[in-house]
């Protein structure tokens, strides 16, 4: 903050020392104008590609229902991911130790293996298991279907973009369990709660504020790891993007109208994000949360 | 439980502790009766606030007996005569006979000081929500700081928040007050309305157990005062006596440096 005052008076002078720039500026400035709209030119002149074609399918009726699946995908995957993430962590701090084992074997497979060759794989389960039953051994199945019919393109991309997030957010939510000072554990075995209700009243809700950053930035991730289900059919934005493009041959142009709704997607999140941030440290003063290093939100405000 | 009212509230026998190699308490046995007020004094790493912490259980002592209000703390009797260490639940039900008050506050950040108070009875005893808000105001006006009920523990001085945080271990009508050198992470200028708060509360009646280097305090408010040096208690008596008229080599010792 200290340097942004220190600039301020130049930029308020009116003489030379606020326009006090390197030499080169300008004419660097100058190179890059050319050479910007010189490429805007190229692409737009271009007869291989048309232009007229991403408006005109930037809202077709089908790439807006694969917009619909993919955000259905992300968001059920990401709440998928956050509760899995969450009943990990606490399992990765247990005192048990099969619970530790168990969660860190969850965390080195789904964390340690390729997002693509997960999805494929739970796409891919009927060739391993043909049906799918639940019962009580011993007792008799209470329900039992084929596998195919259960493991749609859907399910299987919810499933497999569920269960691989779970294993990053639980990395995340240990670190936000683990950023909460001993001393409130302390505190709630004082007054005389549980560790249920420690963990749930005043751990968790201390460790959500370090783990939204990076929350977020896994929401990002999720829209666009998404993308990779069109190698199962998934019938998400770029599932009927490509769809359109294999039969008029416009692949760049549908390229760039997915590309526009997966940066609409990220833009709402990244400002949905900061928002949540602001939100949650209730003591920042307003004026340095805009300005402020990107950092600030994390900074220890809550000391006591 | 009712059959041992009359007796201490607070009997450590022979407590020993050690963390790894470290042999930190050797053998601490102290008797607290209802309603007294007891200052444990001595020099950093003498074992007074491990001691203090065994008291329940935030440590686990590793020999010895520590009973309060007759109960062994952190095990259950068994039938055939035995003892096993208790479920979580029962030691958090065990804990909620004594209150304790931390040298950091250790105030919840994301709860307004009302909250923090309430939020022991409102979740350890499942008291209605409007009785307890009730109690934590009149807490809260006890600790006089009735008008800061809706302020974050960021907002609060550090004298506010310690005064907080004596509300909200009240709040469960404890039988015993544990204080882990309430006044030590003060500024010199906030540490006298802690301690008068702590005085009136010793005046009312409240059993406490105070680790502090507060000696004034310590003259002022308490029945007894111990003095420790090596995980063991040197010196134990009346405050008068253990302050103005200590036997041992080492509380003389110790004395003559804090003065």
């Amino acid at each position: 903050m200290s340097t942004l005052e220190l600039v301020a008076p130049h930029a308020d002078d009116d003489g030379a020392i606020a326009r006090s720039r390197h030499p080169w500026q300008a004419a660097i400035g100058l190179v890059l104008l050319l050479s910007a709209g010189w490429l805007v030119a190229t692409i737009v002149d271009n007869p291989q590609l048309d232009l007229g074609a991403i408006p005109k399918y930037l809202f077709d009726p089908a790439i807006l229902k694969g917009l619909r699946t993919t955000v259905l995908i992300s968001l059920i995957s990401m709440g998928i991911g956050i509760v899995l993430g969450t009943v990990v962590a606490v399992m990765r701090l247990s005192r048990i130790r099969t619970a530790r084992t168990l969660s860190g074997v969850y965390i080195w497979i789904f964390r340690g293996t390729p997002q693509l060759v997960q999805i494929i794989f739970w796409f891919n389960l009927a060739l391993v298991f043909p049906r799918i039953s639940l019962g009580i051994p011993g007792i008799g199945t209470l329900w039992s279907a084929s596998t195919n019919s259960v493991m749609t393109s859907f399910t299987a991309a919810i499933v497999a973009l569920g269960l691989n997030e779970g294993a990053y957010m639980a990395e995340i939510v240990r670190a936000g369990i683990l950023s909460v000072d001993r001393g409130q554990t302390e505190a709630a075995q004082a007054i005389g709660m549980t560790p249920g209700q420690t963990l749930r009243r005043i751990v968790l809700p201390q460790a959500v504020r370090v783990a939204v950053p990076p929350t977020g930035n896994e929401l990002i991730a999720m829209f666009k790891a998404s993308a990779l289900v069109f190698v199962i059919a998934g019938g998400d934005l770029m599932t009927n993007a490509q769809l359109i493009s294999s039969q008029n041959f416009q692949v760049i142009e549908l390229l760039v109208v997915a590309s526009i709704w997966y940066l609409v997607l990220t833009t709402i999140t990244t400002v949905v994000q900061r928002r949540l941030e602001l939100k949650l440290s209730p003591q920042m003063p307003r004026r340095t949360g805009r300005r402020g290093l990107p950092l600030r939100p994390l900074a220890g405000r809550w000391s006591r | 439980m009712t059959a041992v009212q009359a007796g201490p509230i607070m009997a450590a026998r022979e407590v020993h502790k050690f963390f790894g190699e470290i042999h930190c308490l050797r053998g601490v046995s102290l008797e607290v009766g209802r309603g007294e007020v007891t200052c444990l004094i001595g020099p950093s790493g003498s074992g007074k606030s491990t001691f203090l912490r065994c008291i329940n259980r935030l440590e686990a002592h590793d020999r010895g007996q520590l009973l309060v209000a007759g109960e062994a703390v952190g095990y259950r009797a068994c039938e055939n005569g035995g003892w096993r260490l208790a479920k979580e639940r029962e030691l958090a039900r065990q804990r909620r006979r004594v209150g304790m008050v931390f040298q950091r506050f250790n105030l919840f950040p994301h709860l307004s000081a009302l909250d923090n108070v309430m939020e022991g009875p409102r979740q350890v005893q499942r008291v209605p929500k409007e009785q307890a808000r009730e109690a934590a105001v009149a807490l809260l006006a006890r600790v006089g700081l009735q008008e800061k009920a809706n302020a974050r523990p960021a907002e609060l001085s550090g004298g506010q928040q310690q005064r907080v945080a004596i509300a909200r271990a009240l709040a469960l009508k404890p039988e015993l007050m544990l204080f882990d050198e309430p006044t030590s992470a003060l500024d010199p200028e906030l540490v006298g309305e802690v301690l008068t708060v702590m005085s009136e509360l010793a005046r009312d009646g409240m059993t406490m157990i105070v680790v502090t280097h507060e000696m004034a305090f310590a003259r002022e408010v308490a029945d007894r005062v111990a003095f420790m040096a090596d995980g063991q208690i040197v010196e134990l008596g009346a405050a008068e006596q253990v302050l103005g008229d200590p036997q041992q080599e080492r509380t003389i010792d110790f004395l003559r440096r804090v003065r």
